[in-house]
């Protein structure tokens, strides 16, 4: 979930009143957003490096507001404020319209070369505009909100912004042998050539991220305008020449990216106000409806028989892609919290899975007999319980002998017949731990669970038998293989010493190991 | 022993005793070891209502070996005064004294001596006053004479700094008559055995007191795993809103079911490596439903159900990779795709609480696998109002009846919203679940009716279990590094009875 950092004053500012923390909290929680924090630069700084250094830095309040992933029109001051401000009914969805130009209109032209990189590429042209320093800090990090989410840390899409007055169109959007392209990058005095600044950027701590994206390619993306300034190399870094300041007037912006297939533009989508209600569980008039999904930048009327609601999808909420992102929306209006909660009358009967079933009951019979019960981790995809059971022990060795440990728990095994080609095994795992080796009551305990399952000590089909066996990890001749419902479902024996020192352990062990599942 | 001497000399005092004796006194005049009167009384108090006895300490101050010797001759530093004529002594010769090293820089230091290292026949040492007041001395006296409070604390502290002065508390009884005051007393019998109950003389003895003070002694047991108990109480909760348990036993799944089956397009950042452990070994997923991929592959690129998509180029490569599931509601795709082969469509509840994992950033509370608790009921016109129904009625079994609701975002659920319960202890709102509708992007591709809505929710085992019992660090619950004693001693899992006490801040 992106969090944005937003100063305080200014948000009141903007949003025409103040809040208590509570009340702003409140109004967040409301809309879905979350008041994640309460802070300032100060505060960030001594956190994380000490009092001193947070010596004269800004105390100035600053909101850390969690943004729901889907929602990049809400990913500055300027964004919030109006999605805030529309959600209050304070003021009207603003409607974005293309303007032409007074003189000639800009163009990019993009080359065949690009293909094979990063084949697409967009730009705009904001005319008129007038920065103010925190705007401008606002807009620029605004631009890195977008590339760490919806351009998936540049490797989808990556922007540059330019002062358009610095430059001269058309410009030219292609790709060249990183040899070949030589300029001088942000914030840097001198010029380098593309392989150059890859190596530069090797140990910058922001850039060094997204290298990987065009590192290696035989040619690399690059940006002129008609008088062959640099503008940018995609997704790495612009140029110097055309940066944009607080003064800059009119900002050209290009996007570079491996796919495209989002249009900007106002789309209609038309919802019967049944079907909302239904799938909300109100009962509103169609109009109350339109009300609400007005609020959420939605701008929404009652059409046709008057069931129907058109609503109009503006380019910012490229988020609702079926009626079911609208219905969220007129709920999110209407408030969770005002909506009747109602039992549904889905009747069914309840059913264990009857792997679970049978763990459920025989750890409450391993617990009953003595037994404590471990909990270990799987992440390993591990074949056998055997190591996180003695692992357990080693951790533990302060405590009083004997250590008695079970766990019933899921092995993965390669399965060619499974459709992903592995299968889980429900595995039981006992250990005995003490100053003598206990074959005998590790024995005992698998007697107990033959006698638990209904399986009699036979040699038939239906029983059990244990037979002298050898394995890696038992002491020679004191290992035995289990045999039952006519398989091998395990072993059991005294531990070799050699495993017993490798865990760090230094009493004798006996452990009993099988697979659960033929007993079903 | 209760009818030992010194007992029955002790309550022949009592007897004739005003009031009380105390037991310091007493064994100063039975001329007895003062432990012996202590354990006439301990022994006397096992018997009931004889005698009472109040303890009552007092802190004494004693000499040490070496500061009665200084009492009996004095300081060193006093002594090595003394042994200095008025011709003065080789500091040779004087250090060579018993009490030399010490008494010298003591001495100098009070400026009572000089040394004069020009002398010829080395640093000799000489007097400097005539007269000297062996403070040290006339302190220590003054304790040896039962006179310690006279000193200041100041003062006593430097004469135990010196190792010259001991304290010591002194533990007496004041023993006074009891309610059933004797000075006779019987033998009592320890406990009741075989044969006082066959021949019957339990009814002419008496018996010693059990002390039921005392902790009684904890059986041998074998202990079920406080993260365990807590999943058995959940499993039960579901089953007693008729939920059945789906099958989860497949820790590998593939990319399809994990995350294409929820409509999770392909470039979203959770099929990342750097939050989802993909395998190597099997790589791929050998099988799937060809059908229902090609249906989905189409939702995701073209759209379709009312749909706009995603429009990318979906691609299977990226569906048959092989990953440790990411959460359960893969598991639960699979179950919604059987339920949805069935004709008719029968409604129905399911539930699974299993591990899953995730490659995250490991602190006090996040390990990378954890369970997962998940709850999906599939009906006709089930509404977010259902939702919250459901959800209400199954908090409030966990014992949290406050709820709120806040909007959310979650790739495979629209509308999608966070579950807020509010904390007694915390004393604000905290999370406490996940829940939405499915999209209908994700259900009408397997093939579920179009008027049936499913609802889920989900919240991890481990979050609920910490809080539950007090643990702040997750290595302490989960894992090898598990600490056995908390095993053993976690009480019963009742999650809707007991207070919720404020014992972690883990939020």
């Amino acid at each position: 979930m992106p969090t944005v950092s937003v100063k305080r004053d200014l948000l009141f500012k903007a949003l025409g009143r103040t809040y208590t923390d509570e009340e702003f909290d409140e109004l967040c929680f409301e809309f879905g957003l979350e008041l994640d924090e309460i802070t300032s630069e100060k505060e960030i700084i001594s956190k994380e490096q000490g009092n001193v250094k947070a010596e004269g830095a800004s105390d100035v309040v600053l909101y850390k507001i969690d943004v729901p992933a889907n929602r990049y029109d809400l990913l500055c001051l300027e964004g919030l404020v109006r999605g805030l401000q529309v959600f209050k009914e304070r003021i009207k969805a603003p409607v974005y319209k293309r303007v032409m130009p007074n003189g000639e209109i800009q163009k990019l032209i993009v080359t065949e070369e690009t293909a094979k990189i990063r084949p697409f590429a967009v730009a705009a042209v904001l005319r008129n505009i007038k920065f103010t320093k925190d705007r401008y800090d606002s807009f620029i990090e605004l631009q890195e909100k977008l590339h760490q989410n919806i351009c998936r840390k540049r490797a989808l899409v990556a922007i540059g912004t330019h002062d358009l007055d610095t430059l001269s169109g058309p410009f030219t959007y292609t790709a060249k042998r990183p040899s070949d392209i030589k300029f001088k990058p942000l914030n840097k005095t001198k010029e380098y050539t593309a392989c150059e600044l890859m190596n530069i950027y090797k140990t910058d701590n922001h850039l060094k991220h997204y290298l990987h994206i065009i590192e290696n390619k035989p040619l690399y993306p690059v940006i002129y305008d008609s008088n062959g300034v640099v503008l940018s190399m995609p997704p790495i870094i612009n140029g110097n020449h055309s940066k944009i300041t607080v003064n800059t007037r009119n900002v050209f912006i290009e996007c570079t990216g491996t796919d495209f297939t989002k249009e900007l533009g106002y789309r209609k989508e038309i919802v019967r106000a049944d079907l909302i209600n239904k799938k909300v569980g109100i009962r509103e008039t169609p109009e109350n409806l339109a009300k609400l999904l007005t609020r959420m930048y939605l701008k929404s009327e009652v059409i046709g028989d008057g069931n129907q609601i058109e609503i109009e999808i503006p380019p910012t909420r490229a988020d609702i892609i079926h009626a079911c992102d609208i219905v969220e929306d007129a709920a999110i209006a209407y408030g969770y919290n005002n909506i009747q909660m109602t039992l549904p009358k889905t009747y069914t009967i309840a059913n264990q899975f009857p792997l679970n079933k049978l763990t459920e009951l025989l750890r409450h019979d391993m617990a009953a007999a003595g037994f404590t019960e471990a909990l270990t981790f799987a992440l390993v995809a591990r074949t056998t319980l055997l190591p996180g059971l003695l692992k357990t022990i080693a951790a533990n060795r302060k405590m009083p002998l004997p250590l008695k440990l079970f766990e019933i728990s899921d092995i993965v095994v390669k399965d060619s017949t499974k459709d992903v080609g592995a299968k889980n095994y429900r595995h039981l795992c006992a250990v005995y731990y003490n100053k003598n080796p206990g074959f005998e009551i590790i024995h005992g305990l698998l007697d107990r669970i033959m006698q638990l399952l209904d399986v009699p000590p036979t040699k038939d089909k239906g029983g059990y038998m244990i037979k002298a066996s050898e394995g890696p990890a038992f002491f020679p001749g004191r290992c035995a293989e289990i045999f039952a419902r006519g398989q091998s479902i395990g072993k059991l024996g005294v531990l070799h010493p050699d495993v017993i020192t490798k865990f760090e352990l230094t009493m004798p062990c006996s452990s009993l190991e099988i697979n659960i599942e033929p007993f079903l | 022993m209760a009818d030992g001497p010194v007992a029955e000399l002790l309550l022949q005092r009592l007897e004739a005793a005003d009031g009380g004796l105390d037991s310091a006194e007493v064994a100063t005049q039975l001329g007895v070891e003062h432990q012996a009167v202590v354990g006439a009384v301990k022994s006397l108090q096992a018997l009931g209502e004889v005698i009472e006895a109040e303890l009552r300490s007092t802190k004494r101050w004693e000499l040490t070996e070496e500061g009665e010797e200084i009492a009996r001759e004095g300081s060193h530093e006093a002594r090595v005064f003394h042994s200095i004529p008025a011709e003065g002594l080789a500091q040779s010769e004087l250090m060579r004294l018993p009490s030399g090293k010490v008494g010298f820089s003591k001495a100098m230091s009070n400026k009572w001596i000089r040394v004069d290292k020009s002398a010829a026949e080395g640093p000799r040492v000489f007097r400097v006053v005539d007269k000297v007041e062996d403070e040290v001395q006339r302190r220590l006296q003054l304790v040896q004479g039962g006179q310690a409070e006279e000193l200041g604390e100041k003062e006593r502290s430097e004469l135990r700094k010196r190792k010259l002065l001991n304290a010591v508390t002194l533990k007496t009884y004041w023993v006074s008559k009891g309610s059933a005051f004797s000075t006779r007393i019987s033998k009592q019998e320890a406990e009741l055995s075989p044969e006082m109950i066959s021949s019957g003389s339990w009814r002419d003895r008496s018996f010693k007191s059990y002390n039921f003070a005392a902790r009684g002694m904890l059986p041998d047991s074998g202990h079920l795993h406080p993260l365990l108990k807590v999943r058995s109480q959940f499993r039960q909760i579901f089953l007693e809103m008729g939920f059945t348990e789906m099958p989860t036993d497949n820790f590998i799944e593939s990319s399809f079911w994990n995350f294409d089956a929820l409509f999770q397009p392909q470039q979203h950042p959770a099929r990342d490596q750097h939050d989802t452990f993909f395998l190597r070994d099997p790589a791929e997923a050998l099988q799937l439903p060809m059908d229902y991929v090609q249906r989905v592959k189409r939702t995701h690129s073209q759209g379709g159900y009312g749909s706009q998509g995603y429009k990318y180029n979906w691609k299977l490569d990226e569906a048959r990779k092989n990953l440790l599931r990411t959460h359960t509601t893969a598991a639960s795709a699979r179950a919604l795709y059987r339920l949805a082969q069935k004709k008719p469509f029968t409604p129905a509840k399911y539930f699974s609480i299993d591990r899953v994992f995730r490659n995250e950033t490991l602190d006090a509370t996040h390990l990378a696998e954890f369970h997962q608790i998940e709850g999906v009921v599939a009906d006709h016109g089930l509404t977010l109002g259902h939702l919250m129904g459901v959800l209400r009625e199954f908090f409030s079994k966990l014992g949290l009846t406050q709820l709120r609701f806040k909007p959310a975002y979650n790739p495979y659920t629209e509308p999608s919203m966070e579950v807020f319960s509010y904390h007694q202890g915390l004393k604000k709102w905290v999370e406490v679940g996940n829940s939405g509708i499915f999209r209908p992007e994700m259900l009408l591709p397997m093939g579920l009716p179009e008027n049936v809505s499913v609802i889920a929710w989900g919240l991890s085992l481990e979050r609920p279990t910490m809080i539950k019992y007090g643990i702040n660090n997750i290595r302490e619950l989960v894992g090898h590094k598990v600490n056995l004693q908390m095993v053993y001693d976690s009480p019963l899992c009742r999650l809707d009875t007991e207070p919720k006490t404020p014992q972690t801040q883990a939020a």
